[in-house]
């Protein structure tokens, strides 16, 4: 395979070689001077501008054919106005798109070089630069207006009693939380993000695992550093070391009667403590525990403790106040955490984004919607949703048809599948599907869990995959 | 001052000519020659990617033999994917169309137009050559880089770039990104400052500010924007470098990742987003101004007619690049911002459209009864204003919040920007080349091959992006690896092959350039002074190349630069030298 590439570079430099050859002969022969262009030339690309002009008309007419239903109708209350803006917005452009490329494209083809003619010398013109700085100026001015006009609207304040949702993003999928019967979201902090917790919800049963967890990942590794073979070396040479010395300064300082009985009381006291540790040393050096780290690995495992210490810290002072009737760390209890977003039609929803890990864009092209996730800083968007999955289907005379939320900022591998399914109902199918939601605190669940190892760091891996996770993680 | 030019030209030695030249006629051949290798890389890294997306999961024999272990069993990986996307866009923007352009023309023009001898710091210049060079080598090398290069996309958005833990792109390739972006933007400064010193200090005997050709105009509010900008950027990147190795949280906040709670808390996003956009505004107008002001020349030139509304040209510069600062929040509209904030930048970019409308009709006007010689320099610069406003008119759809909701980070931005940054800049950047490329190599290119170049690459320009924004319409997410998972676009999926074919015919078609490019530095005719019959001062000077431009006395100036055919004159061209006629006035 290489060999035939490299063979056909080769010939492609010969060819170019000989082209170069043929070339030069030919414009010897041609004798004419470059930058004189013939009549026959400007003629030809006049001519071209026209024929480049049919053709590239033809080509934009057939894609606003072919192609210019680019979505079906909105599915949301605010897409309608979006789409007339829309509309709007296209037929201005679309009529100055034709209208000054025709202008510059038939110029040109009129305009070629004549020997015997004289360009008219028209320097400026007051007047036709003021007609065309007034009417962009009013035409944009309308688009303005108009475009501020539905934008006010689409992002104005929320209706009492809209139905609040949550959307969180981590790579590369979506969660939905729903508020529950209490409809307040309960706490949630990144910080007791669990397999079992995606959300990182915060309630008392959550800090205790959590914590024990992480306290339990600190012994161990604490433990692993104190049985490293090198470290206990070292430690053991250094305590040697110092009997050693002491030894040292005994001989030397001897006949210094105050200063030998000094040493004498103190000696007793730490060369036991010393020669006790060096034991310890020995027989923890010969256990089966031991182990031998490299010096990079040492360091990371101190790191580690370092950040699990200050994540124990974080979530020690996470504080436990009022929102609504509820306290935080219970209002999340009866939350609905779910990976099919169902939305009952005709009612106002009020997303809440939130990320994980990276941006992400949850985007609606259906409901014209969409709205960065950005971790640390939730967003907002209300919409709402007013045709059903089945009457959509209806619509695009499609049996399969589903709205989906897509990912739309690259988060990384498997951003392009980033994406769940939506589903809009009505009112009573959404209120079925609703309770057959679990809500976030379940007493099996949670004693089942337990005896899994549902340590932080194994996360990724233990997370239970799904249908969108199959094709999304990375190797 | 004669002789001083004569000394300088017995003096220089092969090393000092070529490799650490001060002059800028030389340097800017380097930029030239430099871009267009990086423009290389880039076209075929776009190929490669236009494959999978053309016709995704089929197996391409060149993929593996080109990148390895990238595209095993010849289908790109989906982390590859993105490391070439990125790649690409950074080249283009950055190494071909601000580096390439700017550093090409602004060393070439400035001296030649204004009537100087050289830049004002020949020292400076060559320094930003060598800056510049060093950055695109980390650049290409970062492509070889363990995990591969930079995969977060040309903006580079943190947390993702931030976390060598989100993606194979963000550990040592990432790194070599932002040093290059630094060295990048340092070689930018040093020439940036110097070409306003040059064009504010260094003007030639009676060129008035009222009587610079547009070229310059263009070339200086483009070198104010970088400077301006450009430091932005700087702290954007030196911010993002101490987040990744430092574990400052400028950018982080509250982030939990490959299976731990990391202990950054505080930062924003949104902030790194803030700082780019305020230079990757502007940015968008240091890369076009440039090209308008090429074709500015070259329309005037060839249409035999002064430029139309030379003021009103002047005008619409000044405020575009005056409102290219306040406009950056129409790349986050849906960030979160807040809904008036946002209202404020919908009104401010709109109004970008009304000098860019200016200008498209000017140049419109000045085709207007012309006598137009279609040299390739032409045809390119005529391509340029339809592509400027073909892609102009999708920015006010972009424009709209309301409407950017619905098509932001979709094919329908991809399609806006790259006809009208893409095309048109690269079209001025390549007239640019026809035109002054007597006055670089003292040789001509062929015209004839000037002509297929430019009709394949306009026609294959157009067959690319222009139906990209009806992919973008129907919801098609842009640096997507593969849209098969979304049955929902398969109808415009059709498209991709499509443009798949017209990328690679384009990009085939660039072949013609090359060659007609690298044999006419050797073997093409060779140029007569004033090929152009032209007025603007570079024309004045011998076709030799001379250190200190003139052999004698600089040129002294009398009139504007666009005396195409003056009814007060027989010949349709009058010289900026060329003395005001008893009682002739000055246009
Ligand atoms: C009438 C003039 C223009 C208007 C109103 C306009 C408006 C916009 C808007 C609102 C966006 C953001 C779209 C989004 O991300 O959702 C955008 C993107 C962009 N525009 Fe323009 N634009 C105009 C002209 C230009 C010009 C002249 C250039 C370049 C020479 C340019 C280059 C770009 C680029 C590179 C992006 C995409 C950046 C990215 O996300 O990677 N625009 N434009
Ligand atoms: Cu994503
Ligand atoms: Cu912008």
């Amino acid at each position: 395979m290489k060999i035939l590439i490299i063979l056909v570079i080769a010939v492609g430099i010969a060819a170019l070689l000989q082209l170069g050859r043929v070339y030069d002969l030919t414009a010897k022969l041609r004798k004419t001077r470059e930058e004189e262009i013939s009549f026959a030339d400007n003629k030809m690309n006049a001519m071209l501008w026209l024929v480049f002009m049919v053709l590239f008309y033809a080509g934009v007419i057939y894609l606003f054919i072919e192609y210019g239903d680019y979505l079906p109708v909105s599915a949301s209350e605010h897409g309608v106005g979006v789409d007339t803006l829309m509309s709007f917005n296209m037929i201005i452009i679309t009529i100055v798109f034709f209208a000054v490329n025709t202008l510059l494209f038939y110029f040109s083809a009129k305009y070629y070089y004549k020997k015997d003619r004289k360009a008219k010398f028209f320097p400026h013109d007051n007047r036709l630069e003021l007609v065309w700085t007034v009417v962009p100026s009013l035409v944009l001015a309308i688009v303005i207006i108009y475009g501020l006009q539905t934008w006010n609207a689409m992002t104005g304040e929320v209706e009492d009693g809209a139905l609040r949702v949550e959307i969180y993003s981590k790579q590369f999928d979506w969660t939905a939380r729903y508020a529950g019967t209490d409809s307040e979201f309960g706490l949630s902090s990144y910080n007791l993000i669990t397999p079992t917790n995606p959300l990182g919800i915060v309630t008392d049963d959550g800090i205790e695992e959590v914590t024990a967890e992480i306290e339990g990942q600190v012994d161990k590794l604490k433990m692993e550093l104190a049985y490293e073979r090198g470290l206990l070396a070292a430690e053991k040479e250094e305590l040697e070391h110092q009997l050693h010395e002491a030894d040292h300064h005994g001989h030397d300082h001897g006949d210094h009667e105050h200063a030998e009985g000094d040493d004498h009381h103190g000696n007793d006291a730490w060369k036991d403590v010393n020669m006790n540790r060096i034991a310890e040393i020995e027989e923890m050096m010969e256990s089966d525990k031991a182990t031998v780290l490299t010096e990079a690995a040492i360091e990371a495992k101190r790191e580690k403790i370092y950040r699990l210490e200050l994540q124990l810290q974080r979530i020690l002072g996470l504080d436990n106040n009022t929102i609504g009737d509820v306290m935080e760390w219970e209002a999340g209890l009866d939350d609905q955490v779910v990976r099919e977003l169902h939305l009952p039609v005709g009612q106002e929803v009020e997303f809440i984004f939130r990320s994980r890990d990276v941006i992400h864009s949850a985007y609606m092209p259906h409901f014209r919607a969409q709205m960065n996730c950005v971790p640390g800083v939730p967003t907002r968007f209300k919409m709402t949703p007013t045709i059903t999955t089945d009457s959509m289907r209806m619509i695009t005379d499609n049996e399969e048809f589903d709205y989906l939320l897509l990912c739309n900022k690259v988060c990384g591998a498997a951003h392009f599948n980033m994406q769940m399914k939506v589903v809009v109902q009505s009112e009573e199918q959404y209120k079925t599907w609703l309770e057959q939601q679990k809500t976030f605190y379940v007493d099996e669940s949670k004693e089942n869990n337990e005896s899994e190892d549902v340590s932080p760091a194994d996360d990724n891996v233990a997370e239970p995959a799904d249908a969108g996770d199959q094709t999304a993680t990375i190797d | 001052m004669a002789d001083h030019a004569q000394a300088h030209h017995h003096e220089e030695s092969f090393i000092s000519k070529y490799v650490f030249s001060m002059d800028h006629k030389m340097i800017s051949k380097q930029f030239l020659i430099t871009a267009i290798v990086m423009g290389i890389v880039a076209v075929m890294l776009s190929i490669l990617f236009r494959l999978q997306l053309g016709w995704p999961g089929e197996s391409f024999g060149i993929l593996e033999t080109l990148l390895g272990k990238w595209a095993p069993d010849g289908v790109l990986d989906r982390n590859a994917y993105l490391a070439l996307v990125t790649i690409h866009g950074t080249i283009m923007v950055f190494f071909v169309l601000t580096g390439g352009l700017s550093g090409t023309f602004s060393n070439l023009l400035i001296p030649l137009q204004i009537g100087a001898r050289d830049m004002a710091s020949g020292f400076l210049n060559m320094l930003s050559y060598w800056f510049f060079l060093l950055s695109s080598f980390i650049m290409l090398a970062s492509l070889f880089v363990e995990g591969g290069a930079a995969s977060g996309g040309w903006t580079v958005y943190p947390p993702l770039s931030a976390l060598p833990q989100a993606m194979p792109g963000s550990g040592t390739g990432m790194t070599m990104w932002l040093l290059s972006m630094v060295l990048f933007v340092v070689s930018s400064l040093l020439g940036g400052l110097n070409y306003v010193v040059t064009i504010i200090n260094l003007r030639a005997k009676g060129m008035k500010m009222t009587r610079l050709p547009l070229t310059i105009w263009a070339f200086l509010v483009t070198a104010i924007l970088g400077v301006l900008s450009f430091p932005v950027l700087v702290s954007a990147v030196v911010l993002l470098l101490m987040d990744r190795t430092a574990g400052t949280a400028f950018y982080l906040s509250e982030i939990h990742i490959a299976g731990e709670a990391l202990p950054v808390t505080g930062g924003s996003p949104i902030l790194y987003q803030h700082l780019f956009w305020f230079l990757g505004h502007p940015e968008v107008y240091i890369v076009l101004l440039p090209a308008l002001g090429i074709s500015s020349e070259i329309i005037s030139t060839n249409s035999r007619k002064p430029i139309f509304g030379y003021r009103a040209m002047i005008g619409s510069i000044l405020a575009i690049g005056f409102l290219s600062f306040i406009v950056w929040g129409h790349h986050m509209f849906v960030t979160g911002m807040d809904p008036f904030l946002g209202s404020v930048f919908v009104f401010t970019t709109l109004l970008i459209a009304i000098p860019s409308a200016v200008k498209a009709f000017n140049y419109i006007t000045t085709l207007w009864k012309g006598n137009i010689k279609f040299t390739p320099a032409m045809l390119f610069s005529v391509g340029l204003v339809s592509t400027f406003v073909t892609g102009g008119l999708t920015g006010i759809i972009l424009a709209d919040s309301a409407l950017d909701v619905n098509v932001h980070d979709t094919y329908f931005v991809v399609a806006h920007f790259h006809i009208v940054m893409g095309m048109s800049a690269i079209f001025g950047m390549l007239g640019g080349i026809y035109h002054w490329f007597p006055k670089m190599f003292g040789r001509m290119m062929s015209t004839k091959l000037g002509y297929a170049h430019f009709w394949l690459t306009i026609v294959c320009g157009y067959g690319v992006f222009f139906p990209m924004h009806f992919v973008g319409m129907a919801g098609a997410p842009r640096r997507y690896y593969d849209y098969s998972n979304f049955p929902f676009l398969d109808w415009v999926m059709d498209l991709n092959p499509i443009i798949s074919t017209f990328a690679i015919i384009g990009g085939a078609a660039q072949l013609l350039f090359l060659f007609n490019f690298f044999y006419s530095i050797f073997r093409g005719q060779e140029a007569v002074q004033n090929p152009w019959k032209s007025n603007t001062l570079e024309w004045t000077t011998p076709v030799e190349r001379i250190h200190g431009n003139w052999p004698g006395e600089l040129p002294v100036v009398h009139r504007w630069a666009y005396d195409y055919s003056n009814p007060n004159y027989d010949e349709d061209f009058v010289p900026q030298t060329t003395p005001l006629k008893a009682g002739e006035e000055e246009h």
